[in-house]
């Protein structure tokens, strides 16, 4: 692992869950890797064979400084360009709760993917319920740092929201972990996680 | 801007063509050889002690080796790229060492249709065989064996020089570490080869056109290059772009009821039509857009442009511009989904530019701070760095005067 890999690190304690579950020399496909600290990551510690997919311009030139591959596109027009079980893994981490087409690009994720991994922040956090419940005020916090007139995030979910919709669309989840202040949260995840990290595939 | 301060972006100055002869024998795709010939290129910055930092930057249609810097005794003549090209620019030549060549075929110095052939003493003319993009990337390969470039750190290119790009990647793998395709197509379509048609005919149908040998008749098809330039002109430019730099603005104020010029967009076309008549040779144009029509890697492989990209060992930058419709986006997305079927490394950026295909030329900021970073990769990778020492090209042609016209695009 390099140093420069290791200092991202700190600001993304999902990157750490998400490396332990990649296969060395995996392929990977990032849909919205923003400035692909991860892809990078996943590289120097898995030697992954990556390509992150971005739409906003400043993280396409993020990528190139970084050294990553990156295709600019529009995760919210589907994977088209990408055949069908054409990489080990699709990672969607923290976008998930900030994509329109939500279940169109999960759905596209196990298509592309022979796994997929998502991670998004947990609306079902004691912080999140308690701001809504006693404070009267829609959640501010660190992995949901917006206010609800310029957040970019359109659908929030629980860890059990996303594990119902799973259900009910034939994926089996293989791994969660569920994180809070970057520590592995064991004892009930959707009250005290305030992130949630799924690896999944099609049930066959 | 302190012009002392030499981080800033400034021009690579005076610089000067050269050229060199080649007395082997070419064979060409379509059969028949040169016996020899002449390019004519510029060069910028230093070739280094390791010779691991030179760049090929490909011309497309109606440019040729003047793509940096400006002549010392023609000072307004700025080669075709000088907003990229230069010390401190996106392809710094502080750091590579950058070569621009006319393509073989060519009307700016290097042998093409006007000059002499050597076995009759008279222009080529209709003689002149059909050179492909596979041709042109042949002969730069000659030329960097002669210049001791035994593999470039990056080849450059918008349009057909993306073309030649992509091609360097196919037919020398081990002699390329990065491609730089921007505004590119892997073929053309049927709507490209139409136009490309339509220019040709304008040209080939001028009663000065001769058959192609009008140079012995002491005229030029000036009405039909004239044509085939507005054609092609139109669509390097998006239709907003146009319509933002002309509207419907006329001339006069108001309309003649007649048919010559009434409206400033007809005045511009025909200012361009004129420019480019007046040094541009026909044979060359009607050359080079066949080499657009015949560039088809895949073909050789069932139209599997995967299958095609299966040698290719490069790295590659992708660009694309949204308002190009002559190369749209979605044909260097076609590219891509090929490299990615290769699993080679890729960065593809689609610029948001209203300019149309022309794009490439302009001096876009997100554009540029992407091949900026792109090449500042590179130059680590290649260990191109400020200030090395130094080699020197194993030859250096000679000078040559040549003329290149002016304001040259895409």
């Amino acid at each position: 692992m390099t140093g420069e890999a290791r200092i991202s690190l700190s600001g993304r304690p999902d990157f750490e869950a998400i490396a332990a579950w990649v296969a060395p020399e995996a392929t990977v496909l990032d849909l919205g890797c923003g400035d692909g600290l991860l892809l990078k990551f996943l590289a120097a510690s898995r030697a992954v064979k990556g390509y992150g997919i971005e739409i906003a311009d400043e993280n396409v030139l993020a990528c190139v400084t970084h050294g990553v591959n990156v295709i600019q596109g529009d995760l919210e027009r589907g994977l088209q360009g990408f055949d069908a079980g054409s990489f080990d893994y699709v990672i969607l981490s923290q976008t998930l709760q900030a994509m329109r087409h939500t279940e169109e690009i999960v759905l596209e994720m196990l298509r592309v993917g022979r796994q997929a991994i998502v991670t998004f922040p947990n609306f079902g956090h004691w912080q999140a319920r308690w701001q809504v419940a006693f404070g009267g005020r829609m959640p501010v916090s660190k992995t949901l740092p917006y206010e609800w007139y310029d957040t970019p995030n359109v659908h929030l979910c629980t860890i059990g929201d996303f594990e119902r919709f799973c259900a009910d669309h034939s994926i089996r989840i293989l791994e969660r972990v569920v994180l809070h202040a970057g520590q592995r949260v064991a004892f009930l995840p959707n009250l005290l996680g305030s992130l949630a990290v799924f690896r999944f595939e099609k049930r066959h | 801007m302190d012009p002392r301060d030499a981080t800033l972006p400034r021009s690579v100055g005076a610089v000067a063509p050269r050229q060199m002869r080649f007395a082997e024998p070419i064979r060409l795709t379509g059969g028949a050889a040169i016996d020899e010939y002449r390019l004519v290129y510029e060069t910028y910055g230093r070739l280094n002690a390791a010779r691991t930092n030179a760049v090929l930057v490909c011309h497309a249609l109606n440019a040729a080796h003047h793509v940096a810097g400006h002549y010392a005794d023609d000072p307004a003549n700025i080669g075709w790229w000088d907003n990229m090209i230069g010390p401190g620019k996106p392809l710094d030549t502080e750091r590579f060492f950058v070569v621009g060549l006319n393509n073989l075929g060519g009307c700016f110095g290097s042998t093409g249709p006007s000059s002499p052939n050597p076995k009759t003493g008279r222009p080529y003319g209709s003689s002149f065989p059909v050179v492909t993009v596979e041709d042109w990337v042949n002969v730069q390969a000659r030329l960097a064996d002669r210049l001791g470039i035994g593999r470039w750190a990056a080849v450059m290119g918008g349009s057909l020089g993306a073309m030649q790009a992509l091609q360097w990647t196919i037919s020398y793998p081990m002699r390329i570490r990065h491609a730089l395709v921007i505004a590119a197509a892997p073929r053309l379509s049927a709507q490209n080869i139409a136009f490309n048609e339509i220019a040709r005919q304008a040209i080939t149908t001028d009663p000065d056109f001769h058959g192609g040998d009008y140079y012995a008749h002491g005229v030029v098809p000036t009405r039909g290059l004239r044509i085939a330039r507005m054609i092609g002109h139109v669509t390097y430019l998006s239709d907003d772009a146009m319509m933002e730099k002309f509207g419907r603005v006329l001339r006069s104020g108001k309309l003649g009821f007649h048919f010559d010029v009434d409206f400033e967009v007809e005045s511009y076309l025909r200012h361009q039509a004129d420019k480019f008549s007046s040094y541009f040779d026909a044979n060359t144009y009607l050359l080079i857009t066949r080499a657009l029509d015949y560039f088809d890697p895949a073909e050789a492989h069932g139209g599997d442009l995967a299958a095609a990209l299966a040698a290719a060992r490069a790295k590659f930058l992708v660009v694309s511009f949204t308002s190009d419709w002559r190369f749209a986006s979605a044909r260097s997305r076609e590219i891509v989904k090929a490299l990615l079927d290769n699993r080679r490394d890729v960065t593809y950026a689609e610029i948001d530019a209203p300019h149309g295909h022309d794009a490439f030329l302009l001096e876009d900021p997100r554009y540029h701070a992407l091949v900026r970073a792109y090449f500042e990769n590179a130059a680590r990778e290649v260990g191109a760095d400020r200030g090395d020492a130094g080699g020197a090209p194993l030859e250096e042609g000679e000078p040559v005067r040549v003329a290149t016209g002016g304001g040259l695009a895409a």
